[in-house]
């Protein structure tokens, strides 16, 4: 519990997260609504709860590098090693770090989730926006699940990394390359993609929707369902943050 | 109380400490000696659990430091002053320390209140002087009010009411019963600062006395001695055995003979017996900045001497550049002579 009031502490007491979170927000919540003010009469029906999700990655990538900057900015002040005089043994100061990061960065996904959506309804009151099914609830809530589990990853490569540049090249070059380009490769493509962890981790958000011409990508034949595919993508971000965690404790500090 | 046993500390091929063993006793300052690079931060670091070392152990109060519950509150130390988030306030740094080792948020006031801190603990400390991050520092580590304090370089950088300042302020630590190891690489600070000593050359212990000890031991001793019949002077100390130099007239005044390794009892006997008129006989001491270059420039030399550093100190008056030992080669076989090791 003390452990999570020091990273509590340490958090809210510099401006930067604050500035990420407005920023996570608006940058979703304010292209959504460009998105639904933009939509035709016509095309009224696409607009359903999947659809005002489209713009999550944005927020999602403002949420990591807040949750990168976390742990890099106290290798680069050096209180780190402040840290790790107050809890020699780190591996417990690490997983508050952990909780307290990751569970406000799934706050601030659940926030730009809900918002997007709710905008998109006072926007277009006519559309078919209604939640019923749990499909319907998972395309919009489960958001902030994915958000919860990237910042974890974000926070490990942080760990791995330890500088603020080199981890966020690392983490943007991987989202919107590899796992964009490493489909394109002929005949085993198709398998890494069903593979690749934020791939799989979107899965968990939008399987089962339809697809829309203009809304978010849906990816046939993925071999996880939606509850599997967000289990995928947890093992790979919490071994990620092990991994991270054991190289912390080894390493001198 | 801090036992070192053996520690060693290599960085690549670098050895940065190389087998150190020494005692901290409580009660007193002790200061931490060393030229520029010699492996001091390397020390501290390893003491506090920061670096693993690459061989021997150290131990605070009979435990390594990461078995320590709670450790701020055993053992306080400023590393680098500059290990603060600029943008965070002095008196949160301060509260989320505190917090991580259940230290009453009331005592974060009171140690900016010791340091004298208390009217910008609201301000980022990014924005401190040297001397304020050099207090916020010292405020960190008395958080925990600690029986075991860590200081590397405090005085760096501060001006001369600064370097008072804590030098008043360790020997009232000490005097409280604490344990204080503090490091400088200037012997003249030391000095004024430490009762005891633990120096340190490249990595190697080269003594561990008390700092009276050390500087009686460490600058050379001469005597200077003045006279009307300074041909007969010159002849009578010689035929003594005595190694005689001429200091001609200067800004330290007339010319005069210059006697190492003599007391003035010695000498002025010596004249007596003869009948010789002096108008001068002076105790005289070496610089000990010189002297301490020496000791540390060359310490696989001084190695062989340990326990009687006058030797290495009056060889010469050379400039002490010794080309550094091939890194890793253990010293030829000579035994480490460690007085005050008894320290309890
Ligand atoms: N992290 C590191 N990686 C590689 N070499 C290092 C590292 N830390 C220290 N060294 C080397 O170890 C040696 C001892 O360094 P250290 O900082 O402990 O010396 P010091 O006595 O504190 O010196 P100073 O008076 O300059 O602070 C130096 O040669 C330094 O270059
Ligand atoms: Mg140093």
């Amino acid at each position: 519990m003390t452990l999570l009031t020091v990273e509590r502490i340490k958090l809210f007491s510099t401006r930067s997260p604050w500035w990420c979170m407005i920023l996570a927000t608006a940058l979703t919540v304010g292209l959504t609504s460009l998105f639904a003010a933009t939509t035709r009469t016509k095309d009224l029906a696409d607009l359903t709860p999947d659809a005002t999700q489209f713009a999550y990655n944005f927020g999602l990538v403002v949420m990591m590098v807040m949750s990168t900057l976390a742990v890099t900015t106290e290798y680069r002040f050096g209180t780190i090693r402040s840290t790790f005089l107050a809890v020699p043994t780190r591996t417990p100061a690490l997983v508050a770090k952990a909780v307290v990061v990751a569970s406000l960065s799934g706050i601030v996904g659940e926030i730009t989730a809900v918002g997007s959506w709710g905008i998109a309804r006072l926007i277009q009151p006519d559309a078919p926006l209604a939640l019923n099914t749990a499909q319907e609830y998972r395309n919009v809530f489960g958001v902030g699940l994915v958000y919860l589990l990237a910042s974890v990853f974000a926070m490990a490569v942080g760990l791995i990394v330890r500088q603020s540049a080199g981890a966020i090249v690392i983490e943007l070059i991987y989202l919107f390359l590899l796992e964009n380009l490493l489909p394109v490769i002929p005949r085993i493509g198709d398998s890494i993609q069903h593979w690749l962890p934020f791939t799989v981790g979107d899965n968990f958000i939008v399987a089962g929707a339809v697809r829309h011409s203009d809304g978010p990508p849906v990816i046939d034949n993925m071999p996880l369902g939606p509850w599997g595919s967000l289990l995928y993508f947890a093992a790979v971000c919490i071994g990620l943050f092990v991994i991270g965690t054991v190289l912390a404790r080894r390493r001198d500090a | 109380m801090i036992e070192a046993q053996g520690l060693t500390k290599r960085y690549g091929r670098t050895v940065a400490v190389n087998d150190l063993s020494f005692t901290v006793a409580p009660g007193k300052v002790t200061g931490f000696l060393g030229p520029n690079g010699a492996g001091k931060s390397t020390t501290m670091r390893m003491i506090l659990g920061l670096d693993n070392p690459s061989a021997g152990t150290v131990r605070i109060n009979g435990r390594r430091y990461a078995e320590l519950h709670h450790p701020l509150r055993q053992v306080g130390a400023l590393l680098d002053a500059k290990w603060v988030h600029p943008n965070r306030s002095a008196r949160s740094h301060l509260r989320w320390i505190a917090a991580s080792n259940r230290i009453p948020v009331k005592r974060v006031d009171e140690v900016l209140e010791v340091v004298g801190l208390t009217s910008v603990a609201g301000k980022r400390a990014g924005g401190f002087s040297l001397g304020m991050s050099q207090r916020l520092g010292i405020a960190t580590a008395l958080l925990g009010d600690p029986g075991v304090l860590l200081f590397d370089e405090p005085v760096n950088g501060l001006d001369p009411e600064g370097i008072l300042w804590i030098r008043q302020f360790m020997h009232r630590l000490a005097d409280e019963g604490r344990t204080v190891f503090v490091s400088s690489h200037l012997l003249s600070e030391m000095a004024l600062t430490a009762q005891d000593l633990v120096v340190i050359g490249r990595g190697r212990l080269i003594a561990q006395t008390s700092t009276q000890e050390f500087i009686d031991n460490a600058s050379e001793s001469a005597v200077r001695v003045r006279g009307p019949e300074m041909e007969r002077l010159h002849g009578l100390l010689t035929g003594q055995g005595l190694t005689v130099r001429d200091v001609p007239a200067g800004a330290d005044g007339p010319a005069a003979l210059l006697v190492p390794n003599a007391s003035t009892e010695q000498i002025g006997e010596l004249a007596g017996t003869v009948g010789l008129v002096l108008h001068e006989l002076a105790a005289q001491r070496g610089s000990l900045e010189q002297a301490f270059i020496q000791l540390t420039g060359q310490d696989v030399e001084y190695q062989a001497g340990a326990g009687a550093p006058a030797g290495a100190a009056a060889a010469g008056g050379g400039t002490g550049v010794a080309v550094p030992p091939p890194a890793g080669e253990a010293p030829s076989g000579v035994p480490l002579n460690v007085p005050g090791g008894d320290a309890r």
